[in-house]
């Protein structure tokens, strides 16, 4: 992946707001991030940081009320897709940006077949006739893995067990051949081999097809095993961001550090409790004026108190390229 | 599903006949005698002749055995002899109505389609109210409209047909004189000036019912649209760039529609039943008002039969509703 292509995402100062009853919630508090051509980017955060708030903010698919994308630049190659208006943005869901959903046992309709839901987007973007969409999606199922696929496309979702049905929502995310496909949590809801198998087809997909991915996830394991950069989450805005090696081998924020440290490891003393981060994310009302992460922090000082750090480079990159972290404290000392 | 239904069918035939056994017991033992309407004038021997004359003197069982072998043999080769020109049970004796001693069948001939045409025209205004009325309530939950809709169907579901058709009445007959107060069985559609006059005294009882229906099944339909407007399999299809229209028409309400058409198909045997009230209200001398004449006038073979009726088709529909089900849901399957 050339450091110098042009994004295919270009994502700045993204803001969502849900209106509640209980007032207003900052989900997603400017959030910026670039995605390379072909490059995978892993999004990491414990729930409720607003990883999947923010991916599904950039394409229109949070209910509007109660959310709304107050401000922010999302550019996927020269367009702005918060700009050009409810009917393009449809042109581009399915078709520009492809979505993996958590659970692959509700994300499928069930009273229609595996066939007819992947040839819908085929027909809808490219527009090709029932029998080209057939033979299309039986090339699809084909490539996800399924074997036997011109007999499978008539089967209900039901029929399938979990892990297929996964492999059938990513048929119908790669449909019109995305530039970005957005997998949110994706393996989450899978066993462990069947959560392995995922991985290896994204892995194998993405070298064959060339779209660039952005996974989100609470597992650093797959995390380590897929990502060539991390983007870490918390409190709705991002964190830390690094090339996957450099953020597991010198993470900067502490709210990394507490995280790599909850990883169970398969070596060393057994029985030793799993580390874990005291206390709850917070729930944004208002606009961050200090440092969401404060609280739990073993770090904190005044200065978290007073103001919400901004990114800053750790390396000579700069922010958004190379590795930066949004803390006032640092490793080496403040 | 072949095996299914004619496992069911099967089922149902001891079904029927408890639930006709149940029918005949209560209904003979209901205090009454069919000589209530008869003048105190006419003397006790003559009594006790006419009630030996229809039969009513015979011991329960006997009459039971009797009705069950006329109504599952006598009177459906009766219909048979008719149709084909044959001449299989001529001669034997068909359920008599205690009433008028013409056969029961045949009354029931006469009044069903009153019944069919105002009572079932009701049901299909209702439906074809309500499904749009709940598909649009659903998506624009909690607007204006949904305020409006929610407000129409308290009012059809608490206003009893008595109030709700006089107030009709009232207002489109009495006041502007839109439409008949009273419908008129003996009217013959023969040309467009008589089916005009039909649709118009049609009119006030298809509302008054309708709005009615339209009501239950249109709060059915809401609901279960927003069951399925927040599935996962929505934002999938809003995911795949699908148009609104083909999100909430074609996915949701494929799946919404489920349990509404069997709520629809479980609502038919009403139809038959007829609306007794509102019958009664409009004049209109259809199956309802049969039933209600011969409980009346105790005339025990009609009240049995058209009771005896109400439970097949009862029966037979929720056997639809479930073959329905399984048709319109892949997850279901009976065999």
């Amino acid at each position: 992946m050339p450091d110098g292509a042009l994004p295919v995402l270009d994502v700045r100062g993204l803001k969502t707001v849900f209106r509640t009853r209980g007032g207003e919630v900052h989900a997603v508090n400017s959030v910026s991030f670039m995605l390379r051509p072909g490059e995978l980017l892993g999004v990491v955060g414990e729930s409720g940081s607003g990883k999947s708030v923010t991916m599904m903010s950039l394409i229109g698919l949070l209910p509007s009320p109660p959310a709304e994308v107050r401000a922010g630049q999302v550019m996927l190659g020269d367009r702005d897709l918060l700009k050009i208006g409810p009917r393009a943005l449809q042109d581009v869901r399915g078709a520009k940006v492809g979505f993996v959903f958590q659970d692959p046992m509700t994300s499928l309709n069930p009273v229609f077949t595996v066939g007819s839901q992947i040839m819908e987007p085929l027909m809808r973007h490219m527009g090709m006739n029932r029998a080209e969409a057939r033979k299309r999606a039986t090339e699809l199922l084909a490539l996800v893995g399924i074997p036997d696929a011109q007999k499978r496309l008539k089967a209900y979702p039901h029929q399938f067990s979990g892990g297929m049905r996964q492999r059938v929502m990513i048929a119908i995310a790669l449909a019109c051949d995305p530039d970005v496909l957005i997998a949110d949590e994706p393996t989450t809801a899978l066993d462990v081999t069947i959560q392995a198998q995922i991985i290896e087809l994204v892995k194998d997909l993405r070298q064959k097809l060339g779209m660039a991915i952005i996974w989100i996830t609470h597992d650093l394991g797959v995390i380590a095993g897929i990502a060539d950069r991390v983007m870490v989450m918390y409190g709705g805005q991002v964190v830390e961001q690094a090339p996957v090696a450099e953020l597991f081998a010198d993470p900067r924020h502490p709210y990394t550090r507490a995280l790599l440290k909850t990883i169970p490891s398969l070596t060393g003393e057994r029985g030793a409790r799993l580390q874990v981060i005291e206390g709850q994310p917070p729930i944004m009302t208002a606009e961050p004026v200090a440092c969401p992460f404060r609280a739990r922090c073993a770090h904190a000082f005044a200065r978290c108190e007073a103001e919400n750090p901004q990114r800053r480079a750790v390396d000579d990159r700069p922010v958004g390229l190379g590795h930066d972290v949004a803390c006032h404290w640092s490793p080496e000392g403040v | 599903m072949l095996t299914f239904t004619l496992r069911r069918l099967l089922l149902a035939i001891p079904i029927l006949l408890v639930i006709s056994l149940v029918i005949f017991l209560l209904v003979d033992l209901a205090p009454g005698s069919p000589m209530a309407e008869i003048p105190l004038t006419v003397p006790p021997d003559v009594r006790q002749k006419m009630i030996e004359a229809l039969g009513a003197d015979q011991p329960v069982f006997v009459r039971y055995l009797l009705w069950l072998k006329q109504f599952f043999w006598i009177e459906p080769m009766t219909l048979y002899d008719g149709w084909f020109g044959t001449s299989i049970v001529e001669g034997q004796q068909r359920i008599l109505s205690w009433q008028s001693r013409s056969p029961v069948f045949t009354i029931i001939g006469q009044r069903l389609p009153q019944t069919l045409i105002v009572v079932g025209t009701a049901y299909l205004v209702g439906i074809m109210i309500a499904l749009p009325i709940g598909i649009y309530s659903a998506y624009r939950q909690y607007s204006f409209f949904d305020q409006v809709g929610t407000l129409f169907a308290m009012i059809g579901f608490s206003v009893p047909t008595f109030f709700s058709g006089t107030l009709l009445i009232i207002i489109f007959a009495v006041w502007l004189g839109w439409f008949p107060t009273k419908y008129d069985t003996m009217l013959e559609v023969t040309d467009w000036q008589s089916f005009l006059q039909q649709v118009k005294q049609m009119a006030l009882p298809v509302m008054t019912l309708g709005l009615a229906n339209a009501a239950t099944i249109s709060r059915y339909m809401r609901s279960s649209m927003l069951d399925n407007m927040t599935m996962d399999y929505v934002r999938t299809a809003r995911a795949k760039g699908m148009d609104e229209k083909v999100v909430v028409l074609r996915h949701v309400l494929r799946n919404s529609l489920i349990p509404v058409v069997t709520v629809i198909a479980l609502g038919i045997p009403s139809i038959f039943g007829g609306a007794i009230i509102t019958e009664n209200l409009f004049g209109v001398n259809g199956i309802g008002a049969a039933l209600i004449g011969a409980i009346h006038a105790n005339d025990l073979p009609m009240v049995q039969t058209l009771a005896f009726i109400f439970a097949v088709l009862i029966v037979l529909f929720n056997l639809i509703a479930d073959i329905l089900y399984g048709l319109l849901d892949p997850r279901i399957r009976y065999d």
